[in-house]
C-alpha cells in the first residue's frame, strides 16, 4: 500500500519535473523553431517547437551580414582578452586575501576596500565620466578594464583557497617554495573546478554584457554583438508609442518579422558550446566557495 | 626572513587588482559631488556652479518620483518574494527524486536560461509575447482575446517578475539543494524506522533543515529592494510602460545620458547607492549575528 502510494508520488514528481525543464527551454526552442521557418509562417504565428516551411533564409540573411560579424568580432575579442584579465586579477588577489590577518598583516584592511568597492558607487553618471575622462570611449580596453575586477569571483576562489590544506603550503615553503611558486604549482592544480568557475562566470559576463558597448561605444563597429542586438530590438520595441491598436498590430508584426530570430540563435552559440564543458564544475565550484565554516 | 619576502610578495600580488578597482570604482566616487552642481559639460566638476542640495529638492518635486519609487519597489519586493518561493518548492521536489541521471539532466537544462542575456532572452520574449506569438495563439485557442503584454500597464510588470522567475529560479535552487545535501541521512532512516511516511519526512526533516538557509536568502535579499533589475526592463519596456514599468535605473540612464541632466541623473543615483549600500551593510550585519554567515 504504502509503495504503491510512493510510486504514484513519485510518477507525478518526474512529471512536474519534465514539464519544468520542458518550459525552462520552450522560449528558446519556440524562437529557434520560428529561426528554420519560411517569413509566412513565422509571423502569422503557426510555428511552435518545429519549423514550418523549413529553409535557411534567415541563416543565409545573418552570413551576409557584415554587420553583424563585425560585432561578433569585437565580442570575441572581449571575451579572450576580458576572461584573462578577470582571471589573472582574481587569482592574483583571492590568494593573499585567503591568507589569516597574523599570516598577512594588512589582509583585512585590503578586503573591506574591496568590499566597500563592491558595494558602493558613484552611480551611473559619475562612471561614465571618468571612463570618457580616461579617453577609453570607442576602444575595446573601456569594455575590459572597468570590469576588470569581479569581486563576487575572487571571493568565491578565495574562499577556495582557504580550505586547501595548510600542511600543503608549508611542506612546500619547507623545499624553497616562494609565494608565486607555491601559487602556481600547489594552489592552482587544486583548485581546477572554482577557476573553471569563475572563468564560465567572468566569459559569460562579457559576452552578455551589452550596456557598457551601448554607452560607451559610439561608432556602430565597435559595438560587441549584444549592443548590436539591443539595438536591432530596442529600437523596434520601443518605437510602440502609440495606443491605437491597429497601429500597435503593424508595428508587432513588423517587430517579429525585423527582430531575426536567426541572429538571437546564432548570438547564442558560444555560450551553448562552453557551457556542457564547464557546467558540471560550476556547481561543485560554487558550493566549495560558498559552504565554509 | 622568509616569511616577510612572502608578504612583500603578497601586497605585489594585490597590486594590480587594487589600482584598477581605485581607477574604476574610487575615482568615479568623487563624481558624485555633480549631484550638488548645476554641472555642465563644458565647463567641468573644477568651475560648474555649486547648487548646493538643490538637485535633490528638484528630484521630490517631480511628479514621476513617487511613481518611480513604487514601481521600483514593487518590482523589486515581487521578484524576491518569487525568487525565493519558487526555488524552495523545485528543490524540495528535486530532493525526493533518487534518479541521478534525471537529476543532472533537469539541474543541466533549467540552470541554463541564467547564462543567456536579458538582450538575447528580450528578443525571445518579444517573439513569445506579439499578437501572432506562442502565447496569444493558445489563448486565442480557449477563446481569449489576444492580450498585448509589453504595451500594458495591467500585464507589464507580471510579465516581469515572472520572466525573471523563469530565467532564475533554476540557478536559483543551487544553494537549496547544496544546503539538501548537508542533512544527515541518519534522520531519514531513523524517520523510516519510526514508520514516518513521505510527507512527515518532508515536513519534519527536509523543510526544517532548510529553514536557516531560507532565512539567510531572505536577509540577504534586503539589499536588493532597490534594485528592480535594470537590464531586463530596459530591454523590454516602452514608452506606453513607464507608468507600471519606469524604475529609478532606467530613469536615471534617460535623464542622465540622454536628455543630459547629469546633476539630476547624478543625485538619483547617490541616493539609490547610500540607500542600497545601507542596506546591504544591515542585511550582511544581521546574517553574520543570526545566522554565522560570513562571505568573507
Amino acid at each position: 500500500m504504502i509503495r504503491g502510494t510512493n510510486r504514484t508520488v513519485d510518477i507525478v514528481i518526474y512529471c512536474i519535473l519534465t514539464v519544468i525543464a520542458f518550459l525552462s527551454l520552450a522560449p528558446v526552442l519556440n524562437t529557434l523553431a520560428i529561426s528554420f521557418s519560411g517569413k509566412v509562417a513565422a509571423m502569422s504565428g503557426q510555428v511552435f517547437f518545429w519549423p514550418v516551411d523549413f529553409n535557411l533564409e534567415a541563416y543565409k540573411s545573418v552570413i551576409s551580414d557584415r554587420s553583424f560579424f563585425t560585432s561578433f568580432g569585437v565580442s570575441v575579442k572581449r571575451v579572450l582578452l576580458g576572461g584573462a584579465i578577470n582571471l589573472l586579477v582574481t587569482v592574483l588577489m583571492a590568494y593573499p586575501l585567503s591568507k589569516s590577518n597574523k599570516h598577512f598583516p594588512g589582509r583585512n584592511v585590503y578586503m573591506w576596500f574591496v568590499i566597500f568597492c563592491m558595494l558602493f558607487n558613484g552611480g551611473l553618471i559619475p562612471w561614465y565620466m571618468t571612463i570618457n575622462t580616461y579617453g577609453l570611449l570607442d576602444s575595446i580596453w573601456a569594455l575590459v578594464l572597468p570590469t576588470a575586477v569581479p569581486v563576487f569571483n575572487v571571493i568565491l576562489l578565495m574562499n577556495f583557497f582557504k580550505g586547501v590544506p595548510k600542511e600543503l603550503e608549508e611542506a612546500a615553503g619547507m623545499d624553497g617554495a616562494g609565494a608565486w611558486r607555491t601559487l602556481v604549482t600547489i594552489y592552482l592544480p587544486i583548485s581546477l573546478p572554482s577557476l573553471a568557475t569563475v572563468t564560465l562566470f567572468s566569459v559569460v559576463g562579457h559576452w552578455n554584457a551589452f550596456f557598457d558597448g551601448m554607452i560607451l561605444m559610439n561608432h556602430k563597429e565597435n559595438w560587441p554583438l549584444q549592443t548590436y542586438i539591443q539595438q536591432l530590438i530596442i529600437s523596434v520595441n520601443s518605437i510602440m508609442n502609440t495606443t491605437d491598436p491597429e497601429e500597435i498590430k503593424r508595428l508587432s508584426n513588423m517587430s517579429s518579422q525585423l527582430l531575426n530570430a536567426a541572429k538571437v540563435m546564432v548570438s547564442m552559440i558560444p555560450i551553448m558550446l562552453i557551457y556542457p564543458f564547464l557546467q558540471r564544475y560550476f556547481v561543485s565550484g560554487i558550493v566549495l566557495g560558498a559552504v565554509k565554516e | 626572513m622568509r616569511s616577510r619576502a612572502s608578504i612583500w610578495n603578497y601586497h605585489l600580488m594585490l597590486l594590480p587588482g587594487i589600482l584598477l578597482l581605485i581607477a574604476f570604482s574610487v575615482v568615479p566616487m568623487f563624481g558624485i559631488v555633480i549631484a550638488f552642481q548645476d554641472f555642465q559639460p563644458t565647463l567641468g566638476i573644477f568651475h560648474s556652479d555649486w547648487v548646493g542640495w538643490e538637485n535633490f529638492e528638484y528630484m521630490f518635486s517631480l511628479p514621476d518620483s513617487r511613481l518611480i519609487l513604487g514601481n521600483t519597489l514593487s518590482i523589486a519586493l515581487m521578484k524576491i518574494i518569487a525568487g525565493l518561493t519558487v526555488p524552495f518548492v523545485f528543490a524540495l521536489l528535486f530532493h525526493e527524486v533518487a534518479n541521478i541521471k534525471f537529476k543532472r539532466t533537469i539541474q543541466t537544462i533549467v540552470y541554463l536560461p541564467h547564462f543567456m542575456s536579458w538582450v538575447i532572452l528580450s528578443g525571445v520574449l518579444i517573439n513569445l509575447l506579439s499578437l501572432d506569438g506562442i502565447i496569444n495563439q493558445m489563448i486565442q485557442w480557449f477563446g481569449g482575446d489576444p492580450i498585448m503584454f509589453l504595451q500594458s500597464n495591467h500585464w507589464f510588470r507580471f510579465v516581469i517578475v515572472s520572466s525573471d522567475v523563469w530565467k532564475e529560479f533554476g540557478f536559483n535552487t543551487i544553494i537549496y539543494i547544496a544546503a539538501l545535501t548537508s542533512i544527515n541521512t541518519n534522520l531519514y532512516e531513523a524517520a523510516a524506522i519510526d514508520g514516518a511516511n513521505r510527507f512527515q519526512r518532508l515536513t519534519n526533516i527536509t523543510i526544517p533543515g532548510l529553514m536557516t538557509t531560507v532565512i539567510l536568502l531572505a536577509t540577504l535579499s534586503l539589499g536588493n529592494v532597490l534594485n528592480a533589475g535594470f537590464e531586463q526592463i530596459l530591454n523590454l519596456y516602452n514608452p506606453i510602460v513607464y507608468e507600471s514599468g519606469d524604475i529609478i535605473d532606467t530613469y536615471v540612464y534617460r535623464s542622465g545620458l540622454l536628455e543630459i541632466q547629469y546633476g539630476l541623473a547624478t543625485a538619483v543615483g547617490l541616493l539609490k547607492s547610500v540607500v542600497s549600500f545601507v542596506l546591504i551593510a544591515a542585511s550582511y550585519g544581521l546574517a553574520a549575528r543570526f545566522a554565522n554567515y560570513r562571505i568573507f
